[in-house]
């Protein structure tokens, strides 16, 4: 494996992205906002909102520090686990977290 | 820039779409069969789709001076029934001939049940039989990590040669494994799942350029078929220069996909 090596300085890095990733993340706590005014509770309790409230301090994470994993280990965190088949596929779709991870 | 999209769903595009890529500097695309958003009622539909992509999407796409080259099989979707997957795959060996056809693909699995994974141990042997590349589709997802992991594990099972597989949709957590074990990696560029032209650079900073490349897969859901030339802006934005780009998608694609002995470039045939 190469060293990991952008071509860029980190002071271009924040100077390119940091709008972009300033509107995502914005978009993220709105949505978390939105969720919690909504009629209903099953929304709160709903496994890819458990599992995104998970997701959400790995991007703080000091064992995330130096090791510029964040992204890989929020996408195991997502992930289903198991190692057997399933014994049958009862749907065609996929949610974005794993429906048997206890979040 | 030339560049070859190596995996995109034209069947669900438009033709103005074939004059933007072109316009891009697409030279070369290869479709892989897929889900077409419903399930097919009869074997037929799927006679018929590989008449489509073998003798329809060719002269579609020769109209921008794009060559159209694909990739046979019956898609993880419509596999969990072993009896009707098995009645499509007995239609493929009469179209392995045509000339446009590289490989088997994208098989692979979806939900990674038993019979998913029944009906993509006897595609592998399809392939194996009768000597063709393999592009494989890895789940979505959550279903993601697993199985891509069973897939090729059913590969190195069957004695397959990895250098002669393409893995698709690789991301952060799938793509370390999918090289150090040989096999090829693929890239998916989409708007809400799988990579963003901006994560597939950092791939490629972080695991390099080697067997590896970009597609758009673009299809009927949200995708965009430009994606590959904006992921070249991207890399170009950070300072990459043009070899990179040239190496990702030409060089990469041309190297796998020469394997087939049938894949050439429109200005070199
Ligand atoms: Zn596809």
């Amino acid at each position: 494996m190469p060293q990991p090596s952008c071509p860029l300085t980190s002071q271009q890095v924040v100077d390119i992205y940091f709008m972009e990733h300033r509107a995502k993340l914005l978009d993220v706590a709105a949505f978390l906002d939105r969720l919690e005014r909504a009629e209903g509770h099953e929304g709160l309790q709903d496994v890819r909102v458990r599992a995104l409230k998970k997701a959400i301090p790995l991007l703080l994470d000091s064992n995330c520090e130096n090791h510029a994993n964040r992204t890989q280990r929020m996408l195991e965190l997502l992930s289903d686990h198991t190692t057997e088949p399933t014994p049958a596929a009862h749907t065609q779709s996929a949610l974005g977290a794993d429906p048997n991870t206890q979040y | 820039m030339a560049y070859i999209d190596p995996h995109i769903h034209m069947v669900s595009r438009t033709t103005d779409d074939y004059r933007r890529m072109a316009q891009a500097g697409c030279v070369a695309i290869t479709e892989p069969a897929f889900w077409a958003g419903f399930d097919r009622s009869s074997p037929a539909g799927f006679y018929d789709y590989f008449r489509q992509l073998t003798d329809v999407e060719p002269k579609r796409a020769a109209q921008y001076g794009i060559a159209h080259y694909c990739w046979l099989c019956i898609n993880p979707k419509e596999a969990e029934d072993p009896a009707f997957a098995r009645e499509v795959m007995k239609l493929i060996p009469e179209f392995l001939d045509k000339p446009n056809v590289l490989g088997i693909g994208e098989i692979g699995l979806n939900k990674n049940s038993r019979n998913e994974l029944i009906i993509l141990e006897e595609q592998i042997e399809l392939a194996k039989q009768h000597d063709r590349l393999i592009l494989v589709h890895t789940p979505h997802l959550e279903d993601k990590l697993k199985g891509t992991r069973m897939t090729m594990d059913a590969l190195i099972n069957a004695g397959i040669d990895p250098g002669r597989v393409l893995i698709d949709h690789v991301e952060e957590h799938t793509v370390a494994e999918v090289l150090d074990r040989g096999f090829w990696a693929g890239m998916t560029l989409y708007p809400d799942s799988k990579c963003t032209p901006q994560r597939a650079v950092d791939i490629i900073e972080c695991y390099g350029n080697e067997r590896i490349w970009i597609n758009s897969a673009g299809d009927w859901g949200p995708s965009d078929p430009l994606s590959v030339p904006k992921c070249h802006v991207e890399m170009r934005r950070r300072g990459h220069n043009q070899k990179l780009v040239e190496k990702i998608s030409l060089k990469n694609p041309l190297a796998f996909l020469g394997q087939s002995g049938r894949f050439i470039l429109p200005e070199h045939s």
